[in-house]
């Protein structure tokens, strides 16, 4: 079922440690086993009270009139909470690295903006009683306009989807509504290219989905503190995102967590740890917020919807000279982490191979659909299917084995990526290799010979030279944002920017190699001495401190110093 | 207007008090204090809640408290005989079965019904054993295994 | 009407470590009076392992048994600042920081240890069972347990270190995109074979071969629990889930387990993984992390198979049978393609 393949990269590694690679007993199982393992709702506490919320049932309303008298007078009803009631009602999760502007209430007020938004919460001596309550809630909508389609929501009059960004796109460096990357002229890659080829490719929301749902159970503590249980992905970062929406010092909460029934990127919102400690600030007593599994399919974010489309031109002999790639991140009503999951995405492209001319727009998009966030491998795992199906489409277009073509344009050490930063420590061929070997895939000679660890680098460690891009820049409207163009530029050597780009045009310097002869790594009996493995700590440059931008600065627990 | 409840758990004596509706889950993690069955959907979809009521599994999550008056009911926390695992329990251990612990306890208590009634069951019995729980982590695939290899073990609990 | 098998292939890298850096984690280890350590994070384990791995890094870099380290991920209070779970982050990031912890500690423990022996520190050994020797001198030696008492008791030590791991925050440029994402890459390739029923649409993943890089594997059976549930993951995404299958219509979806489709243990399909560890040069021990990237080979493998059994592409995920059966009705049937590695 699984094998090791030690004879690759042998020489790189050292396999006699003591326990480092050994598939010793996880420290957690045995308490999965018995049952012990204490997940958060496994804190029972007495006299605790149970949050439920109230739900928008429309896309995108104007609330006109919120009467909660009769929920009030409900049996067992501690208390019932208002956005009025939370101390700083907006927030957005990356504030605290300031990328962002507040856009997300805890409790909607004048607005909802996604069937699901809450916009009332009750606290109550059971879930059931918390319920009844809710059933009393009276509110007032008046229905609008909703928009579900990110390519829709970006066109003129389409409507306002969240007012911090009436444009319905995330701003990007104060003054674009998307994120560029801009590597070589793809344009002239198009035109040189013997075959061009264009497709449009859709992933649509995906739930995490862990088994165990989300939730809290937050307590007064001694010394005015309060203990939250919970299974946050981030303790520090939901402790600090509770601190700044609560408007305490971060002192004052004592998270315990570090446990979780699964999360998958479903538990890093900090979707019931405010109001949980809310509700126990306001009754004094526990309380508890355990989202309901429709809940937490329906209004957890998922992951966003992404729609891709894919440009290459392609030579006969199987070379991709250019790939334009432009992706809309379905959002959601709000920005959640999607902003940061284009970032990613930009940072990914044209995938794991090295092509002359790049040319990517990534927009972070808001529609009326509940705000998407994180999920195991957010912002690569949609490109990444848009992009191998397009690499066996452009693999037949080339009359070439899919295995072979994906050798031909693998990126190698020393290769400059669209980031612009050359490849390190590649593996790709020899994963393609060895697939093909393990699936009894015939691939020929050349290509089972080839190697991540030559062919690489020379004239394809060159950046090339980029037209500028002289498109008016679009910017959404509003303040201004942080741009992380002005933080400060790295010390790592193994990021240091390759040289600038010579004169000659692309496709001269840009010849790509054939699959070079080097042969592959044999088993360390057939190699030389093997190096001393590598160690980290030793090599490492001390990172320098991270200098503070323009603008004040205020202390974060999650992440020092900060920019506001 | 709370009624009375009493049933055996995991061959103790239980006595709770209960709300009319409540489930066999609340009862057991609220009431009796038994953490070990897991919400998970509280609709009968994931079987994280599994636990055995007279010797047939049970999702406790849409079954009736008071339906248990008078019951044997089993559930994770009873499986373990002092320092000795079940065979289902080192058999997960030994497969690395569980990633999040979560669906565990279900699963296991979903398996024990399967072994309690059907010794050696075919892989299909298995399968069919442990189709209404949920692991969103492991791919069932080390999960099927450790049963199967539970089944096999000489070693009869 | 008949089924159709057919072969897709995939290929992928992924990025370690959240976006463009900035993510701190800290750790500190310290001993209890018997020479046992407890690592205290505030790192988060749901399910990948943290707890594990951190603990192997621990008792590798302080050279003791595993039994004589114990990992708290618990709280806020005890455990120093971590940015969490996500992003494939915490063997890369967590485990760097619990090196250099460890690492620390080490020193005093080999100190204590030194002053209990009288002889230089750099003349230490440790077997990794719980002893310090005298390199060369196979009679000399301490039991980590006297050490730590000796420092303790004696000697007036914290057998202690403190671990940070920091990427700084890259920059990203407005107009080029210019950016340092990540210090390394696992990467990954996957073949997937599919059957599908051209009368119901249904696609059945029949087995899948792969090979995965992911530095150097630290845990043997716990990256194969990632690779293995992660693959199956990747068949959910690929053929079952959404909640939203008319998507951008929000009209009708799975709104709760009951409705929200995922493979059951029916439903897997044998899967044959080759692993390859070229260790990451700033990785602890040269560990990436395995967590998110394995599902994402999968989705275009299934998509590029379905091609190759009844030629018709499938742009839009999920690939559910009512998909399928309109892309064959629209081409006017299954059109085998048999192209993939044959
Ligand atoms: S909690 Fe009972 S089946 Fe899910
Ligand atoms: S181990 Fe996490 S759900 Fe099964």
């Amino acid at each position: 079922m699984l094998e090791f393949r030690k004879d690759y990269f042998a020489d790189e590694r050292r396999d006699d440690l003591d326990v480092i690679g050994k598939g010793v007993q996880r420290q957690d199982m045995l308490g999965h086993v018995t049952g012990t393992t204490t997940f958060f709702d496994d804190h029972k506490m007495a006299g605790m009270g149970h949050l439920k919320v109230l739900r928008s049932p429309h896309h995108h309303a104007r609330i006109r009139h919120i009467d909660v008298s009769q929920a009030e007078r409900s049996p067992g009803v501690r208390r019932v909470i208002r956005g009025a009631d939370v101390p700083r009602n907006l927030n957005t999760l990356l504030g605290l690295i300031g990328f962002g502007k507040d856009d997300e209430p805890s409790l909607a007020t004048t607005k909802v903006r996604y069937r699901g938004e809450p916009i009332v919460a009750v606290v109550a001596d059971s879930e059931r009683l918390a319920h009844e309550a809710l059933a009393r809630v009276r509110v007032d909508y008046d229905p609008l306009p909703a928009v579900f389609d990110v390519e829709e929501a970006l066109k003129p009059g389409a409507p306002t989807v969240n007012d911090v960004y009436p444009g319905n796109a995330f701003e990007y460096h104060d003054r674009f509504d998307h994120q560029r990357v801009r590597f070589g002229d793809v344009e002239a890659g198009f035109r040189s290219a013997d075959h061009v080829l264009e497709q449009r490719y859709q992933m649509s929301p995906i739930e995490q989905a862990p088994t165990e749902t989300n939730g809290s159970i937050a307590a007064p503590e001694t010394n005015g503190r309060f203990v939250v249980y919970t299974p946050t992905q981030g303790l520090f970062f939901s402790l600090d995102t509770c601190a700044k929406i609560l408007d305490v010092e971060s002192n004052a909460l004592h998270f315990v967590g570090g446990t979780a029934g699964g999360g998958f990127g479903g538990k890093v919102d900090s979707l019931t740890e405010p109001l949980a400690i809310l509700g126990a600030m306001l009754t004094g007593r526990p309380v508890r917020y355990v989202l309901g599994r429709e809940e937490e399919m329906q209004f957890g974010g998922p992951r966003s919807g992404e729609r891709i489309v894919i440009k290459d031109g392609l030579m006969r002999d199987g070379r991709i000279v250019a790939r334009k790639v432009t992706v809309w991140f379905d959002s959601g009503a709000y920005t959640r982490l999607t902003s940061y999951g284009a970032v990613k995405c930009a940072a990914h492209v044209p995938g794991p191979y090295t092509i002359p001319a790049v040319h990517g727009d990534f927009y972070c998009v808001f529609t009326n659909r509940t705000p998407a966030t994180a999920m195991r491998g957010f912002g690569v795992t949609g490109v990444d299917f848009a992009l191998e199906c397009q690499m066996d489409k452009l693999a037949a277009l080339a009359g070439m084995d899919p295995m072979e073509f994906r050798i031909l344009n693998a990126y190698r050490d020393g290769d400059m990526k669209a980031h612009r930063r050359e490849a390190k420590n590649t593996a790709l061929v020899e994963c393609v290799q060895v697939a093909a070997e393990k699936a009894r895939w015939p691939i020929r000679e050349e290509f089972r010979r080839a190697s991540s660890r030559t062919g690489g680098g020379g004239e394809r460690a060159r950046i090339p030279p980029t037209p500028k891009d002289t498109s008016p820049p679009k910017r959404t409207a509003g303040g201004s944002t942080y741009t992380p163009s002005v933080a400060p530029p790295p010390a790592s050597s193994w990021d240091r920017p390759a040289a600038s780009p010579p004169a000659t045009p692309f496709q001269e310097r840009f010849a790509m190699p054939p699959p070079p002869p080097a042969p592959m790594p044999r088993p360390a009996s057939s190699q030389p001495p093997a190096p001393p493995p590598p160690e980290p700590a030793d090599r490492r440059e001390p990172p320098p401190p991270a200098a503070p931008g323009p603008g004040t600065t205020r202390f974060s627990s999650v992440f020092g110093t900060r920019r506001r | 207007m709370k009624t009375p409840v009493q049933f055996r758990l995991n061959d103790q004596p239980v006595a709770v008090f209960v709300d009319g509706g409540d489930n066999l889950l609340t009862a057991l993690r609220d009431g009796v204090g038994d953490v070990t069955p897991k919400f998970g959907c509280g609709q009968g979809a994931c079987g994280a809640c599994t636990v055995i009521v007279e010797g047939e599994p049970r999702l406790a999550c849409i079954t009736l408290a008071e339906a248990c008056e008078g019951a044997r009911v089993e559930t994770l926390a009873g499986l373990r005989r002092g320092p000795d695992l079940h065979p289902l329990q080192s058999a997960f251990m030994e497969h690395f079965a569980a990633q999040c612990g979560f669906c565990t306890p279900g699963m296991i208590m979903a398996a024990k019904a399967l072994l309690d009634r059907n010794p050696r069951p075919s892989r299909e019995e298995v399968v069919e054993a442990i189709a209404g729980n949920i692991c969103r982590c492991t791919g069932y695939e080390p999960i099927i295994e450790a049963i199967l290899a539970a089944a096999a073990s000489a070693r009869r609990y | 009407m008949s089924r159709h098998r057919g072969r897709g292939m995939a290929s992928i890298n992924y990025p370690i470590g959240m976006n463009l850096g900035g993510d701190p984690s800290q750790a500190l280890v310290h001993s209890n009076p018997s020479g046992k350590f407890t690592v205290a994070l505030s790192s988060i384990d749901l399910g990948q392992g943290m707890k594990q791995v951190t603990r192997q890094i621990c008792a590798e870099t302080l050279g003791i048994p595993i039994e004589d380290v114990f990992v708290d991920t618990a709280d806020s209070d005890t455990g120093p600042h971590c940015m969490g779970s996500f992003a494939s982050r915490g063997t890369h990031r967590a485990g760097n920081a619990v090196l250099a912890a460890a690492r620390e500690a080490r020193g005093v423990l080999l100190e204590a240890a030194a002053e209990e022996l009288e002889v230089d520190p750099g003349d230490l050994e440790t077997d990794g069972r719980g002893t310090i020797r005298v390199r060369g001198a196979p009679g000399k030696s301490i039991t980590v347990k006297e050490a730590a008492q000796a420092g303790q008791f004696k000697q007036g030590r914290t057998i202690a270190g403190r671990g940070i791991f920091l990427v700084p925050l890259s920059p990203v440029d407005p107009e080029t995109g210019e950016m340092s994402p990540a210090t390394c890459y696992a990467h990954a390739a996957m073949v997937a074979e599919v059957e599908v029923d051209d009368e119901t649409g249904v696609v059945t993943v029949v087995r899948l071969d792969s090979a995965y890089e992911l530095g150097r594997a630290l845990n043997p059976r716990m990256v194969e629990q990632q690779l293995v549930g992660g693959a199956w993951m990747g068949v959910s995404h690929a053929l079952y889930e959404t909640p939203e299958p008319y998507y951008p219509d929000p009209k009708a979806g799975g709104r709760d387990f009951v409705e929200y489709l995922m493979p059951g243990p029916g439903d897997i399909a044998p899967h044959d993984i080759a692993v390859l560890e070229r260790p990451a040069p700033d990785g602890p021990y040269g560990g990436k992390g395995p967590g998110e990237m394995c599902a994402n080979p999968v989705i275009p493998a299934v998509a590029n198979a379905i091609f190759d059994a009844v030629g018709v592409r499938m742009d839009t995920l999920p690939i559910t049978p009512e998909k399928v059966l309109r892309a064959l009705k629209a081409q006017g049937g299954a059109r085998p393609q048999h192209r993939a590695g044959r």
